[in-house]
């Protein structure tokens, strides 16, 4: 897939309380094809302490409006002052970047946790559109942190897990009762210790599954080699030989 | 006129791209037509597959990153086998970034790259701060300096430039015992050996703890010892460290850069050679300089 570089503009803004905000930004003429979990780096402007771009995984697609959505958290001075930008303003993205999801199988689950949920809306819709309706599977610590909810419910059978019990089933995703129906694919998105968990899982059952894993990057193209990942077969870019990896590929990370 | 000569190297303009931040130049093809530029140094490659070192490898420093991917890299047979094939068709002067743990190293990687016909210099790494044998210990002292290029000089016949690691007390001492030693050209600087704290989780960023720093803080020392060097050897010099804009590149000429080089700021506009390669063109008409020579070390 051919990488560009554009600047986009805000079309669209929308807080999902203190920590979760979503752009929605329009390409200046015709938006490439984009595989579900690719991300883009974002340049960032207006901060002298924030030099490089940050990668930030695409959340939706439109493609008739010919517009990409990044749902983003706020978790320090990059993605803080990109919180500030205005619609109106222009964004310059360098994307589509890194291998997606392969939007294979049948009995498909797709599991998301926190801001990690991001890239699974494009990823649900793209099922959708094949004729599949995924299961759903959104965890948090609290409702709360579950930043995006109804959206999913027009592709998918959506279900929560939060450990405070203010949504969905009470306790960790992995304990979920989802987990009981059979799957042919799994596919998930979130913090590193949810789904080390669940690659393990898929593992045990010889079940196929895709985890979306997120490092440090600089380049974003697989030049700087500085976001490997420990795979099986050594040090892997997360940027071009990712973000997504097969679980049964990451047998080592996943037991560390 | 851009074109300038490193020896027997003939540039078409003197913006190249530092080793191991433009990959293979492929990662960059959709952005750039990689043919525009004066040459592509690819990932330093040592004498077998390195690893490199564990994540994290990269911190975000003010004006600048530090990194310590260490060396990570296919191996000189590899890159013979499977990727120079893919890349010989470029252009553009593909050099290879040479480094090593041992003389005996760096001398079987030379010379593997010697037999390739498209490949008409190496850059030797005796500067990489992030490897634990070899690398920079050879470039900081200037007896081990000279035993090194001298011995690759024997196995190599083609232009021979040397990386130089700012990490010195005297950074002249080094490029001229180099160019005694039978150096081509000098390029400088090889990253500064720098370190970040975590103060949250309290430990260092990177998980070798010291790593590299480039970018644009370190753009005035290495215009600083470019001036210097070039002033004190006969050889061309080449500069690098901070570059991202054609000002940048012209400051790096007038201290008396014959070439220069960009990295880091290559992840932060993957089309920024193009628009310093038209910058110094621009300045040049601007100004009714003919050619780029009357620019070069005129400070």
């Amino acid at each position: 897939m051919t990488k560009h570089i554009t600047n986009f503009t805000i079309v669209g803004k929308e807080n999902y309380g203190p920590q979760y905000f979503k752009l929605v930004l329009k390409h200046p003429s015709t938006l490439p094809v984009i595989m579900p979990g690719q991300f883009v780096e974002v340049e960032v402007k207006n901060n002298k302490n924030v030099y490089l771009r940050r990668p930030i995984s695409i959340h939706d697609v439109d493609e008739k409006a010919n517009t990409l959505s990044l749902l983003i958290q706020i978790v320090g001075k990059g993605t803080s002052t990109l919180s500030q930008l205005e619609i109106g303003e222009s964004l310059n993205l360098v994307y589509p970047l890194g291998k997606g999801f392969s939007v294979e199988g049948h009995k498909v689950l797709l599991v998301g946790g926190g801001c990690g949920l991001a890239p699974l809306l494009h990823t649900a819709r793209c099922y959708h559109a094949k004729g599949i309706r995924p299961t759903v599977l959104l965890g948090g610590r609290t409702a709360d942190l579950i930043p995006i909810k109804d959206e999913f419910g027009k592709y998918a059978d959506l279900h929560f897990a939060t450990e405070d019990g203010s949504l969905g089933e009470k306790g960790l995703v992995t304990s979920h009762s989802v987990f009981g129906k059979a799957y042919d694919r799994i596919v998930t998105c979130g913090p590193n210790p949810m789904m080390k968990a669940i690659a393990r899982y898929a593992n045990e059952k010889g079940i196929d599954c895709e985890v979306s894993l997120e490092n440090n990057m600089a380049c974003g193209i697989g030049a700087c080699l500085c976001c490997v990942a420990d795979t099986d077969e050594g040090h892997k870019c997360v940027c071009k030989e990712g973000p997504v990896f097969y679980a049964k590929d990451l047998t080592k990370w996943c037991n560390s | 006129m851009l074109e300038v000569n490193i020896h027997k190297l003939k540039l078409k303009n003197p913006v190249m791209t530092a080793s191991g931040t433009f990959g293979y130049g492929e990662e960059f093809a959709d952005f750039i037509d990689i043919n525009r530029l004066g040459g592509i140094i690819v990932k330093g490659t040592t004498g077998s597959h390195r690893e490199g070192n564990p994540y994290p490898r990269m911190a975000e420093t003010p004006s600048g990153m530090l990194n310590a991917v260490g060396l990570q890299n296919v191996g000189v047979d590899a890159f013979c086998n499977n990727i120079y094939p893919r890349i010989r068709h470029f252009d553009t002067n593909i050099i290879v970034n040479v480094s090593g743990s041992t003389i005996d190293e760096y001398c079987e990687t030379a010379s593997k790259i010697n037999a390739l016909d498209n490949i008409p210099a190496i850059e030797l790494n005796i500067s990489c701060p992030n490897v634990k044998k070899g690398g920079m210990g050879f470039g900081t002292n200037a007896d081990m300096a000279a035993q090194v290029v001298s011995e690759v000089r024997k196995v190599y016949s083609k232009t021979l430039i040397v990386k130089l690691t700012p990490n010195v007390t005297n950074i002249v001492e080094i490029a001229q015992a180099v160019e005694g030693a039978g150096a081509d050209s000098v390029s400088l600087i090889n990253t500064m050996l720098g370190m970040a704290v975590d103060v949250e989780r309290r430990k260092p960023v990177l998980s070798t703890i010291t790593g590299g720093l480039s970018g644009a803080a370190v753009k005035p020392v290495a215009v600083r010892m470019v001036w210097q060097v070039s002033k004190a050897v006969k050889i061309p010099v080449i500069g690098l460290g901070g570059i991202s804009s054609a000002y940048d590149a012209l400051e790096f000429l007038m201290a008396g850069a014959t070439a220069v080089e960009i990295g880091t700021a290559n992840f932060i506009d993957p089309t920024v050679t193009i628009k310093v390669i038209e910058g110094i063109q621009e300045y040049l008409d601007r100004h009714n300089i003919a050619d780029i020579h009357d620019i070069i070390g005129i400070i």
